[in-house]
């Protein structure tokens, strides 16, 4: 893992582009970071809230449900069928709108009661009648509860997986993406060190070489000085040059000196 | 889940009850029991002679149901369906588990309360 890196070519272009990555990498994380926060926090508060809720669930259905058998006792037996029967559409609804805790959206219910006359308003006109309001009553307020308590839950629930998100995310960053792009910025970094004392060398082999054939060249043009000079010394006693000379060409002989070949249309 | 969230109809959501007989007519005097055209029912009845699998298909129909926002489970009934229960994972509908009139409630059955509290670290 230690070890691992992208796969990129080491030019100094890669570099600045692994190094802007990094930066881009540092920034999201800390970002991620302070979102995990702010999640855990909320997080943090919502566990004792449904765990204080739950705790009341038991409480308030126990008034419920005594309400209802005093409903009972009071309107009969068959009052659970005539209730049954009078089912029709839903009055007491949820709506649901959003909240934002940083910028995970949880969904938020409210329970509300769609106005107007029902048939349940009528249910025990005959018997029991104030028993069975107060039971509707009660079993209202059962309900507002519940739907309370099913925002927690369902916060709960996208909190802990945006939470499971979220830190996944921040991990992944800090321990594969993060040590990843350094490891690719070191690696081109120490190519390109390579690199430049190769070509250092390489110049300085270049240096070398240029000067040893400079010293060769100088330590030539010195003894072939030399050696003219030393011709030229001793040339003027050699016997002059005669193109007339039987066995010989153009080419002057190598004991005579142009030096010493006296032309007669020659001006000097 | 934005997505479930934008498709709440405007007239509001529906709670489901999957309880025993007392317990759910107490709902349905409170108003919250719906009938639908095609006579589909939002709460299920479940006595000791209601099979499991009957439970089972009413609770995973609720589920599949957009309209409906909470189920309301009893804990009796919760228990016998425990690890369809435990499958749903979805933040709509919630599954709420409330007590039913005779059986009291205890907060240890809870799959979500066990686990809120496990994550507390209030063992």
């Amino acid at each position: 893992m230690s070890t691992a890196r992208y796969t990129v070519a080491p030019t100094v272009t890669m570099l600045t582009m692994m190094k802007a990555r990094l930066v881009g990498a540092t920034k999201g994380h800390a970002l991620l970071k302070k979102k995990a926060d702010a999640l855990t926090m909320r997080f943090r508060q919502l566990l004792k809230e449904i765990i204080e809720a739950k705790e009341n669930l038991g409480a308030t259905m126990k008034g419920s449900f005594f309400a209802y058998t005093e409903a009972q006792y009071a309107a009969g037996e068959g009052i659970k069928h005539t209730i049954m029967d009078n089912v029709d559409t839903a009055v007491v609804k949820v709506r649901g709108a959003l909240d934002n805790v940083a910028g995970v959206k949880i969904p938020r219910f409210s329970s509300f009661v769609i106005p107007g006359e029902t048939k349940m308003d009528l249910t025990g006109l005959g018997r029991g009648g104030q028993q069975l309001q107060s039971c509707r009553k009660a079993y209202q307020s059962a309900v507002e509860l519940l739907v309370q308590l099913a925002n927690l839950q369902t916060a709960f629930l996208t909190l802990d997986e945006a939470l499971k998100v979220t830190n996944r995310r921040v991990n992944a960053l800090e321990n594969v993406v993060k040590p990843k792009l350094e490891n690719t910025i070191s690696y081109i970094k120490a190519e390109l060190d390579e690199l430049e004392r190769e070509e250092f060398f390489r110049l300085k082999k270049v240096q070398k070489n240029k000067q040893k054939n400079q010293a060769k060249a100088e330590a030539e043009f010195a003894t072939a000085m030399a050696e003219l000079q030393e011709a030229t010394a001793d040339t003027l006693d050699m016997p002059p040059f005669d193109p007339k000379m039987p066995g010989q060409n153009v080419q002057p002989p190598a004991s005579s000196s142009l030096l010493n070949y006296k032309e007669d249309d020659m001006l000097f | 889940m934005a997505g479930a969230v934008a498709g709440i109809p405007p007239d509001g959501m529906l709670l489901a009850v999957l309880a025993d007989e007392d317990t759910i007519t107490g709902f349905l005097l409170a108003g919250v029991g719906n009938v639908d055209l095609r006579k589909k029912r939002n709460y299920l009845v479940v006595d000791s002679k209601t099979p499991v699998r009957q439970i089972e298909s009413s609770f995973k129909e609720f589920c599949a149901r957009d309209d409906i926002a909470v189920i309301l489970i009893s804990q009796q009934v919760a228990g016998q369906i425990r690890n369809v229960i435990q499958q749903h994972n979805k933040p709509i509908p919630a599954v709420l588990e409330i007590p039913s009139k005779d059986c009291p409630y205890d907060p240890a059955q809870d799959t979500l309360l066990t686990r809120v509290k496990h994550i507390a670290g209030f063992n």
